[in-house]
């Protein structure tokens, strides 16, 4: 029953969904160093969806600051380390907890903070230059997070 | 001269001398009409932190964009420069006059003017830029209705005055009175606003010369405003580009002519200290 509620849940991939088992941004569990242990939704991460998360510009777009070979996507950026071989540098609790929110693992880093509500300066809604209404969406979902996190932990070399 | 050749030029096609390369270490040379040398590259001020070297945003364009503004004939704000000078001479407001029945000869009186602005005006108690200061002019002098502060007027007007200042060093003052305004916009230019959290120096100092995808980042200097981007086709106004910026940092912005902006724009001017007052440039 469960568990067919929570497929219900990646099945509709919707960032208002919340299943029982998705850890909501503000109650992320968190290591000194930046690391996340445990899935944020408790469903394993599909690496296809997550090499769309990434190279879409609707979603997390990070192929914007980051290379990666594996993926097709034009014009990818140099902000950021080129995520070529991540997996052989980073266990996927630090990749979690660094597509999360960078920051706690790289103080200074520019990289927004993908899973994270509360806590910025004059918070727009969207991109339309207005203040925000309500309680903010987080950049990924629960769910993208996690495909992300599964796509990043295929970057071998 | 200049602006007059500018003017005969708008819709006219000619052949494209295409510069080399583009990056903003080359050495490339932008020389406007054959005469006009520009200087591009330019040691900061020690009041500025964290840039050792002002490069202007040209020196960041490929060279096919480069070579729009080397030649009056191919830069696509003619148009509204023939605008702007339209209206320098255009009665309008209760008072029956226009700016030259005050200021007379354009390139006489306002020689230089765009090189200091943002700068301190005593009568207002506060920093005026370009775009405060002709508003100024129109509700005191003209008796006439403000302009829209980053429209369609207002931009064509800063565009014909700013040209009369083309070639000529930037040099905004950042002591005396002005000094606090200036502390505010270096305070916001290094705050990161918005649920993308990324300030000003996120991208245009510490990645200046970095791709985001098929943008190249340039400094954000702003010595070739108002600008004429190729994304809009038309003229932008610098704070409307600040507007633009903050917004896509998922930020609430601040309105064009407010305190903060203008503050921001005297600020990011000041970075620009020194390179040659470039509008009406051609950006992305």
């Amino acid at each position: 029953m469960k568990r067919t509620a929570i497929a219900l849940a990646a099945l509709i991939g919707s960032g208002t969904f919340v299943s029982a088992e998705t850890v909501t941004p503000d109650n992320v569990v968190m290591d000194e160093y930046g690391s996340i242990e445990a899935s944020l939704t408790g469903v394993a991460g599909d690496p296809a969806a997550g090499a769309e998360v990434m190279s879409s510009r609707g979603l997390g777009n990070c192929v914007a600051c980051h290379q990666v070979s594996a993926l097709s996507a034009a014009f990818q950026g140099n902000v950021g380390p080129s995520l070529d071989g991540a997996a052989d540098r980073w266990e996927e609790a630090q990749l979690r907890g660094i597509v999360s929110n960078a920051k706690m693992t790289f103080p200074d880093s520019v990289m927004p903070s993908f899973y994270k509500t509360s806590g910025f300066i004059r918070p727009g809604n969207a991109f339309t230059g207005k203040a925000a209404e309500g309680a903010l969406e987080p950049l990924l979902t629960a769910q993208q997070i996690e495909d992300v996190v599964a796509y990043l932990a295929t970057l071998k070399e | 001269m200049t602006t007059t050749k500018l003017l005969k030029t708008a819709g006219l096609v000619a052949v494209l001398a295409y510069a080399s390369s583009a990056s903003a270490q080359d050495d490339s040379q932008l020389v406007i009409n054959g005469e006009i040398e520009m200087i591009t590259e330019v040691a900061t001020q020690d009041y500025i932190g964290g840039l050792k070297t002002a490069y202007s945003g040209w020196r960041f364009r490929n060279s096919d964009m480069q070579a729009m503004q080397l030649d009056d004939f191919e830069n696509p704000a003619a148009i509204a420069v023939d605008e702007g000078l339209a209206s320098w001479s255009k009665v309008d407001g209760s008072e029956g006059k226009s700016c030259a029945s005050c200021h007379e000869d354009l390139e006489a009186s306002m020689a230089g003017v765009r090189a200091v602005y943002p700068k301190w005006n005593e009568e207002a108690g506060a920093v005026m830029t370009l775009a405060s200061q002709i508003n100024n002019c129109r509700t005191e002098q003209m008796g006439a209705e403000a302009w829209k502060y980053d429209g369609t007027e207002m931009t064509g007007m800063e565009a014909v005055i700013s040209l009369q200042s083309r070639g000529m060093p930037v040099n905004v003052a950042v002591d005396g009175p002005a000094h606090d305004a200036w502390l505010k916009g270096e305070e916001i230019y290094y705050t990161r606003y918005g649920q993308l959290e990324l300030s000003c120096a996120n991208c245009h100092e510490d990645n200046a010369d970095n791709y985001i995808r098929a943008d190249h980042l340039s400094q954000g200097q702003i010595n070739g405003f108002p600008a004429f981007r190729l994304k809009t086709g038309g003229l932008v106004q610098v704070q409307n580009r600040f507007k633009g910026c903050i917004r896509d940092t998922r930020a609430e912005t601040f309105k064009p002519g407010s305190e903060e902006f203008v503050a921001l724009e005297l600020y990011v001017a000041s970075r620009g200290n020194g390179l040659s007052v470039e509008a009406p440039s051609v950006r992305p």
